[in-house]
């Protein structure tokens, strides 16, 4: 979309009056960014709840052992994985294997092959699939009550004795 | 006419729902929308069966909101399980094993059980009734129709008693659910298995195969037989025994791990909870890859600091073969019978849990006490085996109950038994539910049987006392087993007297293996008979419209099975119309 925006000032203008109005259509509604980022804090809670994510982000692991981090990866590997899974269906954006030969026909989409290396020359492109990329091919995201306030990401816990 | 039949699981540690469409004969399960944190709503295969009793002010407002109740004032499902496990006070669990216990009273508030007393508490029967509500109110958003117009099946434990069948009938009625049939579990499991395997059972199973279910659930197990016969050139099912209720399940085996593993660590609760889930995924990992020696388990810390306050333990394969597969399921004979523990004078009141862990134990148990239908074998021996629940998702536990069982046979000069594969392990009672709707509109192959159990009346009889002996009781046979859904048994000739006005209480006994007597039959000092089992007494009063008060009317009682798969007692007055219902008295029997 870049080049198209350089090489068509007709299309660049379309883009940049659609951004316009998504601001607009923001600030309209008056709504603050984490209403309006709500299910990105969602996603977050989930992974913090099932994962502890947020707590292992914050915290600075220089000077703990391989095996502390690995530990502690196992309880973030292995909660996330589960959130991560139930939100989405991943699947490879190409189908080859890593690694294996792939050819890039014309008309390709931009979005989903990224060519690097000698780009140069008319497609199809000959070259050697190095990763195989990722799509969320299926979201289903939790629904969240309006009422509550999306950057709690987690509560404090507090016991009773 | 209905559009579709409706299985309902109502699991003791998990719930499921599935459909089968009346009209394509498709069906499916259908995931249920379910509090997962506060706030947050997210579908789920499973409903667990938990209740979590919330504290006034304890969540923000509209936090325990569902999607088709916005003022719902508790929580079920996955957030009542993981939030209950840190405040266990609060916690609902195990409801449907409450319902079939016999020595408390089951439609009181009892739940949670010793709760401090600002708790709010509910009856099993309420909340069987709210995880009914809940899987209801997911039907309804998932495909826009009331569940009032469909047919349901609702399944229980085969060896569930008239009185737990008569309280998960009133579940759900409380739910909202005017007409359910109730149906076994076991077979449950068999019917999802024919629809699994669709034209390959003809293939599979032969006249004369004995099937064993043996159905392992989170939190109780249950054994089935089912005979392959026919009758006029068709293939026939028939039930031919059920198991005694054994509180003893997957649950089990999982805590079991957590409490060996635990053994000199400072957790606490929730941690433990934390360590018990691990258990469970690590023991996945050692009985999926069967090189490996041992699998990790990391216990998060409370606090944020994640990293440094990880507890690091491992499961190791020596861990999961000495406790859990010799433990659980050891290699016994035929003949060891399950241990049980002498009770000391004070005994609490709480779940009757099995005593003995060993599955292999029950089952030896189960198969010689049904020597009735052993063909003068030691023990009943099944060729066929299929197993259900979650616990089985591990080849190795099917192989040790296997081994085990062609041992016994080898040993009785029988052939080894072949596994019925193919069935879903966890949601196969929910689909083969709502498959025996389908198969009740005429379509595949029903399973008969009737009922699994006989049913007395206790007459005590007539001799002096002498202190310190309990009189001999006599039990009365008024339903044979094997009574067909809708029919009634034969008025036995004997006649008994009810004062008009008082309460007439009866004791009441049933046996899961004597399949000879009729109605009318009149057996011997039953208490000290272990082929029989007290159930809940039943009562009734007869009203004064009947006569004057005190006045004795002569009658007969009378036993049906309705087409719900409940049993129903009636009193039929002598020579004239009179006829009044007699209820099963869940109320707890005096100790």
């Amino acid at each position: 979309m870049a080049w198209r925006i350089l090489i068509n000032a007709q299309f660049a203008n379309e883009v940049v009056e659609g951004l316009n109005q998504a601001e607009a259509a923001r600030t309209r509604a008056g709504l603050p960014p984490e209403r309006v980022h709500a299910s990105a804090l969602t996603l977050l809670a989930a992974f913090q709840r099932e994962g502890r994510l947020v707590d292992f982000l914050q915290q600075e692991v220089a000077g703990f052992s391989d095996e502390d981090i690995g530990a502690a990866a196992r309880v973030v590997h292995g909660g996330c994985r589960k959130a991560f899974r139930q939100f989405f269906v991943i699947a490879p954006a190409a189908q080859e294997n890593e690694g294996g030969p792939i050819t890039v026909p014309s008309g390709f989409d931009a979005q989903r092959i990224r060519l690097t290396g000698n780009v140069s020359g008319q497609p199809p492109f000959k070259g050697t699939l190095k990763h195989h990329g990722w799509i969320a091919a299926e979201v289903r995201m939790p629904s969240i009550a309006e009422t509550l306030d999306p950057r709690v990401i987690a509560p404090a816990e507090v016991e009773l004795s | 006419m209905s559009r579709h039949t409706v299985g309902i699981d109502l699991g003791t540690t998990n719930c499921a729902l599935a459909f089968r469409d009346l009209s394509e004969g498709s069906g499916d399960v259908v995931p249920t929308p379910q509090l997962t944190a506060p706030g947050v709503v997210e579908e789920r295969l499973l409903l667990p069966s938990f209740v979590y009793v919330v504290k006034e002010g304890e969540f923000p407002a509209g936090a325990l909101a569902l999607p088709w109740d916005k003022k719902i004032a508790y929580a079920t499902g996955e957030f009542a399980r993981g939030h209950g496990a840190k405040v266990p006070t609060r916690l609902v669990a195990s409801a449907k094993s409450w319902l079939s216990h016999r020595s408390v009273d089951r439609s009181s508030a009892l739940l949670p059980w010793q709760a401090p007393a600002e708790v709010e508490r509910i009856s099993p029967v309420e909340a069987s009734a709210r995880y009914l509500r809940h899987v209801v109110g997911a039907w309804k958003m998932s495909r826009k129709s009331d569940l009032d117009s469909e047919e349901i099946i609702l399944t229980v434990p085969a060896s569930f008693d008239a009185a737990a069948r008569e309280l998960t009938t009133q579940a759900a009625k409380q739910a909202g659910l005017q007409d359910v049939t109730l149906l076994e579990e076991p077979q449950a499991a068999l019917y999802a298995w024919i629809e699994s395997v669709g034209d390959a059972f003809r293939k599979t199973v032969k006249v004369g195969d004995v099937i064993l279910v043996v159905d392992v659930g989170g939190g109780t197990s249950d054994f089935s037989l089912i005979a392959v016969t026919e009758q006029d050139g068709d293939l026939q099912l028939t039930r031919m025994a059920v198991g005694d209720h054994i509180l003893l399940g997957g649950d089990n085996m999982d805590l079991t791990l957590a409490h060996h593993l635990a053994q000199g660590k400072n957790l606490d609760p929730w941690q433990f909870v934390a360590l018990t889930y691990g258990c469970r995924q690590a023991k996945e990992l050692l009985f999926a890859d069967l090189k490996l020696k041992k699998a990790p388990i990391s216990i998060p810390s409370r606090g944020s600091a994640l990293v440094g306050g990880t507890i690091k333990l491992a499961l190791t394969r020596e861990d999961v073969t000495g406790v859990l597969i010799d433990g659980f399921m050891p290699e016994v004979s035929v003949t060891d019978l399950p241990r049980t523990a002498r009770r000391t004078g004070l005994t609490q009141v709480g779940l009757p849990y099995a005593q003995d862990p060993a599955i292999t134990r029950h089952l030896a148990a189960f198969l010689t006490r049904q020597s009735r239908i052993a063909e003068g074998k030691s023990f009943v021996h099944p060729t066929a085996i299929l197993f259900n629940g979650g616990v089985f998702k591990a080849r190795t536990l099917k192989e040790r109950v296997t081994e085990v069982l062609n041992e016994w046979l080898a040993k009785d000069s029988g052939a080894p038994v072949k596994e019925l594969e193919g069935a879903d392990l966890d949601l196969a009672v929910a689909r083969g539910a709502a498959y025996y709707g389908w198969v009740r509109h005429g379509h595949g192959i029903r399973i008969r049987g009737g009922t699994a159990r006989a049913y007395y009346v206790g007459v005590e009889a007539a001799m002096p006392a002498v202190p310190g002996l309990e009189p001999p009781v006599k039990a009365l046979c008024v339903a044979p087993f094997g009574m067909e859904e809708g029919s009634n048994a034969d008025i036995p000739p004997q006649e008994f007297a009810l004062v008009v006005g008082e309460p007439t209480v009866f004791r009441f006994f049933s046996s899961s293996v004597r399949r000879e007597d009729r109605a009318g039959d009149m057996i011997d000092d039953v208490v000290r008979n272990e082929e029989f089992e007290e159930v809940a007494p039943i009562e009734t009063t007869l009203s004064s419209k009947s006569g004057e008060s005190g006045q004795l009317v002569p009658v007969n009682l009378q036993a049906a099975v309705t087409e719900v798969g409940t049993l129903e007692l009636r009193c039929l007055e002598k020579g004239g119309s009179g006829r009044w219902k007699l209820e099963l008295n869940v109320r707890g029997k005096e100790e």
